[in-house]
């Protein structure tokens, strides 16, 4: 029986599918079998981060909409194994995604795989609803910055009433917070916000610091989830995250700002 | 010179951050106050609002309407803060 992650915030581009993309990867490196949905209809792009885009030809509304059989739609990640994507749809309509359907495609899944990764759409519309509906785990991806903290705070508002664990009174959905793009020498100088004001606004469990890099540019340039870049800070920031995920416990790093010495100052900005 | 204005920039340059967390505490609390409340309570504020400043002119945001569960029954608490001129008094 799956378990259920949706990755959600309320400002867009705060990284939701770099972060669904390394997530699945991770959780499919560490052996599990997991699919990663990209609830995103209409502006589809997790198929292009995970570097599959020229593999779909069928797609989520495909499904939903008997034009194609599950097995058909989703495409085997070239990398690992044990790794499956379930692309959106760029050009249909948006309402096609229905309730029923979602729940259906789920419920298939959740025989087969041990972790169903959802890549919600940005905001608090019907589509990240439908994303986070049937959600058990939440990562809610944030920025620190003020507009992407507020709406954040709005999507856990969303989390606690809104889903079915909320409806049924079940135990709520876990919600675990992501920083993202965090640049430890400007919270060190005060004009970004640190780690701790974060988590203090949102009240919420820190599930990882993913550090302002160009690797993750680059590592979307190429379609490669950054998390497979081993080598890079963001590449390991995730690689923490998903194994705090599985309840290990791992120091935060990147976020304190290396002191720089002499050449640092003069060359490196 | 240089340097005193260096400090001075830094000085002003300082602080960004914080103005920021206070002003998200503000605007978070604010926000949580009214969720999970009935959805009519947007509505009945601005109604009651219109009806006071028949009477009085008074800042969007001096009512306050809030639900509040004490065991098996909710208290509709109304706040409103009337302008200085008149007193200040509260209104409950």
């Amino acid at each position: 029986m799956a378990r259920i992650v949706v990755v959600t915030s309320g400002k867009g581009g705060v990284g939701k599918t770099t972060t669904a993309a390394s997530f699945a990867a991770g959780l499919a490196k560490s052996g599990f079998k997991t699919v990663v949905i990209d609830f995103d209809v209409g502006l589809r792009n997790l198929d292009l981060v995970m570097g599959c885009e020229r593999r779909v030809v069928f797609d989520f509304i495909n499904v939903i909409t008997g034009d194609a059989r599950l097995h058909q739609a989703l495409i085997k990640d070239k990398r690992l194994d044990n790794l499956f994507i379930l692309p959106a749809s760029q050009t249909r309509d948006k309402d096609a995604l229905t309730e029923e359907g979602v729940e259906q495609v789920l419920n298939e899944l959740r025989e087969d795989y041990d972790y169903i990764i959802c890549d919600s759409p940005a905001g608090i519309e019907r589509g990240s609803h439908l994303a986070a509906y049937h959600a058990d785990d939440a990562l809610v991806v944030t920025n620190p910055e003020v507009s992407s903290v507020r709406d954040s705070d709005r999507v856990l508002g969303l989390l606690a009433s809104r889903t079915l664990r909320a409806e049924q009174g079940r135990e709520p959905v876990k919600e675990h917070l992501l920083l993202s793009r965090y640049d430890p020498h400007r919270v060190k100088k005060g004009d970004m916000l640190s780690v701790d004001d974060v988590c203090e606004i949102l009240a919420i469990d820190l599930l990882g610091v993913i550090p302002e890099s160009e690797d993750v540019l680059n590592a979307s340039n190429s379609g490669l989830p950054v998390i497979l870049e081993q080598e890079t800070d963001a590449g390991q920031a995730y690689l923490d995250a998903v194994a705090r995920y599985q309840g290990e416990e791992r120091p935060h790093r990147f976020i304190n700002a290396e002191r720089k010495g002499l050449f640092g100052r003069m060359f490196g900005g | 010179m240089v340097i005193g204005k260096y400090f001075r920039e830094r000085k002003s340059r300082q602080g960004s951050a914080s103005l920021a967390k206070e002003r998200l505490q503000i605007i978070v609390s604010h926000e949580r106050a009214e969720r999970g409340g009935p959805d009519y309570l947007p509505m009945l504020r601005e109604e009651l609002l219109q009806v006071v400043r028949r009477y009085v002119t008074v800042d969007p945001d001096a009512v306050r309407v809030e639900v509040e569960r004490e065991g098996s029954h909710e208290v509709l608490e109304l706040n409103i803060t009337l302008p200085e001129h008149c007193e200040s008094e509260e209104q409950r």
